[in-house]
């Protein structure tokens, strides 16, 4: 436990190879099940998006996309006309996936570069610097875990009205952008655990405290941090109350307020599933891939930054 | 620091730090050091400090004082004493959603904690497979926006495979969302699909910490994998437990993105679950001060909560010592 980075896998005992038991069978049965139910829905967006709307209808169970078409990808992206939306059984809203897309993008990358640097500077301060009322503002800061997020939400609205920042992608982002207790108190463990004679050394050498911070902890920081940076951008990709309650039009929409809307717009003939499908698609897609690139190194870390 | 000890990151290896802090001082007496880093900690902590004071603390404040107020945005907010608990008391709504959030919770983290916990023990004694890990943890990824619309999709009455699948075994169609005894159980299970693998996640790493030559042990002694699971794995697990269920309890209290995307707190108000309730007050009737008055009782509702587990489930002590 003393070290953050300590892969989980390799270190503890493999599971010993044995001759298939009955209870072996039936456990890998179990295991095969959950990873159905878990990856199957993925699947079916992916079928449903490639579908025309009459072809769902008219066979919705063929376990291939009906009747192909990237028609759902056109309405989610705005790309077809009103009457031409309409006619395929989209509501014809105008919902502009590439603008929601951007939005996300900004807001989540705004979050976590900001959250994750002014975190980790406050995080040295309080790991490693001297300060009078250290320990004070530090329990402060432990005393703010115990808040739940939703409990800010309505008066932190308040204060975002206030400023004039409504319906602004800043607006969004502010409250997050600075802190928050959980990131600054897993990097000061961080920093704590990092012996002291690696700074000693830079020290002895001439090199002041903020190019220690810059030169040697931060980058001796680089899995912790890039693991909490990862799991703050899905954080705030995925956020959706809070976005809800501040944007109002375009140009502040991100990509999971605008598909409630677009859920919402039913049009007579029924849901438009194969645009809403796409248009999870195009929601979704970019955390998959994120997780893609970083998997390796998340799954074997979630066990230290995960408790949260 | 009774803080924390009774906040979730106690399970971080606290005993190091406290290590790390009250090492002896020894030969750092330079000039430098004496002096304090007062002005270089001023620029570093002041960002955080910032945030933390105007994003988290203010709201805070404010949030407990509006609960004491009739506020509309408009008009500058009125003081009126204790009329919104009053009302909040007599309100039949507001039980009434409570009822269904308590509802939601024990469903939700019934099944999720059990579930969680059989994944992380297939994963920790079946296999040490890092993709399967991987695997387990994509629904994580999506929000709860995108899994609400999945699974609305996948058992909507008419077209979804889940109700496709159910009338081709011949039962009768089921409307999930759009029923009142099923839609409850039915978004608390859309959010076990999208949290379990997370929470196995969590319980696996916990898992890792008993040490491998235990089950070998009992393994020599010819012990069976279930009386390993009960009288090694259960006792030595429980404090990670513990805290991921103190964790995911307070995370399934504030359930709204699901109910909003699928069933808007219907059928009959059937899902409309406290945060739906509290959203509802403030941006649908612009009653600021009483939505704050709920939202103080949430927290005092879930503080109480995060004290009772604590000290049923003796988070605090390990049996691995």
């Amino acid at each position: 436990m003393a070290t953050v980075t300590a892969p989980t896998t390799q270190t503890l005992e493999r599971p010993l190879r044995r001759r298939p038991s009955p209870g072996r069978i039936a456990a890998w049965a179990v295991m095969a099940a959950i990873v159905l139910i878990t990856l199957l829905p993925f699947y079916w967006i992916l079928r449903t998006a490639l579908s025309s709307n009459p072809g769902l209808a008219a066979n919705p169970t063929d376990p291939l996309p009906v009747d192909v078409t990237t028609g759902g990808f056109e309405r989610a992206l705005g790309l077809q006309s009103t009457q031409e939306a309409i006619a395929q059984g989209g509501a014809g809203g105008g919902l502009k996936f590439w603008r929601y897309l951007l939005n996300s993008l900004i807001v989540s990358t705004l979050v976590t570069v900001c959250q994750i640097f002014f975190s980790a500077m406050a995080a040295y301060a309080f790991a490693r610097l001297r300060w009078r009322g250290r320990d004070k503002v530090f329990a402060l800061f432990l005393a703010g875990l115990m808040v739940p997020t939703i409990f800010t939400l309505l008066p932190n609205f308040v204060l975002i009205k206030e400023l004039g920042l409504v319906d602004t992608l800043l607006g969004i982002s502010l409250p997050t952008m600075f802190m928050t207790p959980f990131a600054v108190f897993f990097l000061r463990q961080f920093f704590m655990n990092i012996p002291r004679e690696v700074e000693e050394a830079a020290l002895l050498d001439g090199a002041g405290k903020v190019r220690i911070f810059f030169r040697v902890l931060l980058p001796m920081a680089s899995t912790p941090v890039l693991t909490l940076a990862v799991l703050t951008y899905i954080t705030s990709w995925n956020d959706y109350f809070w976005p809800l309650m501040v944007s109002y039009s375009d140009s502040s929409r991100v990509l999971t307020v605008a598909l409630a809307i677009f859920r919402a717009q039913t049009p007579q003939t029924g849901i438009d599933w194969s645009g809403l499908m796409a248009a999870t698609l195009i929601a979704a897609l970019p955390m998959l891939v994120l997780f893609g690139f970083f998997a390796r190194r998340i799954v074997g870390s979630i066990s230290f930054t995960g408790i949260k | 620091m009774t803080i924390a000890s009774s906040s979730p990151p106690s399970r971080l290896p606290v005993g190091s730090v406290e290590g790390a802090r009250t090492k002896p001082r020894t030969k750092r007496a330079g000039a430098g050091e004496n002096r304090g880093d007062g002005r270089l900690a001023a620029v570093f902590i002041a960002p955080a400090l910032l945030g933390f004071v105007v994003f988290l603390l203010w709201p805070t404040l404010r949030g407990i004082y509006l609960s004491f107020t009739r506020y509309n945005l408009l008009t500058p907010a009125e003081w009126v004493g204790l009329d919104n608990y009053t009302r909040m008391v007599q309100d039949p709504i507001f039980w009434d959603s409570l009822t269904v959030t308590v509802e939601y919770v024990i469903i939700n983290i019934g099944v999720q904690t059990v579930s969680a916990l059989a994944i992380a023990v297939l994963l920790q004694r079946l296999t040490q497979s890092a993709l399967l890990r991987g695997i387990v943890l994509t629904p994580y990824l999506m929000s709860n926006v995108v899994a609400g619309i999945v699974w609305l999709w996948i058992l909507d009455t008419q077209l979804g495979i889940g109700n496709e699948i159910i009338a081709a075994v011949g039962a009768d169609r089921i409307p999930f969302l759009a029923d009142e005894t099923w839609a409850i159980p039915t978004i608390a299970l859309i959010n076990v699909w999208r949290h379990v693998g997370y929470t196995a996640l969590l319980l696996f790493a916990g898992l890792q910490a008993i040490p491998g030559d235990m089950y070998e042990a009992a393994r020599v002694d010819g012990a069976s994998e279930w009386r390993m699971f009960w009288r090694i794995t259960m006792p030595l697990l429980r404090p990670v437990l513990a805290v991921v269920l103190i964790m995911t309890v307070i995370g399934s209290f504030q359930v709204f993105d699901t109910v909003a995307v699928t069933t808007g707190g219907g059928p009959a108000n059937a899902t409309n679950v406290l945060q739906f309730y509290i959203y509802g007050a403030a941006f649908g009737r612009f009653q600021f001060g009483y939505a704050s008055a709920m939202s103080v009782a949430l927290l005092v509702v879930l503080s109480a909560i995060t004290v009772i587990q604590y000290r049923l489930t003796r988070a605090g002590q390990s049996d691995l010592g």
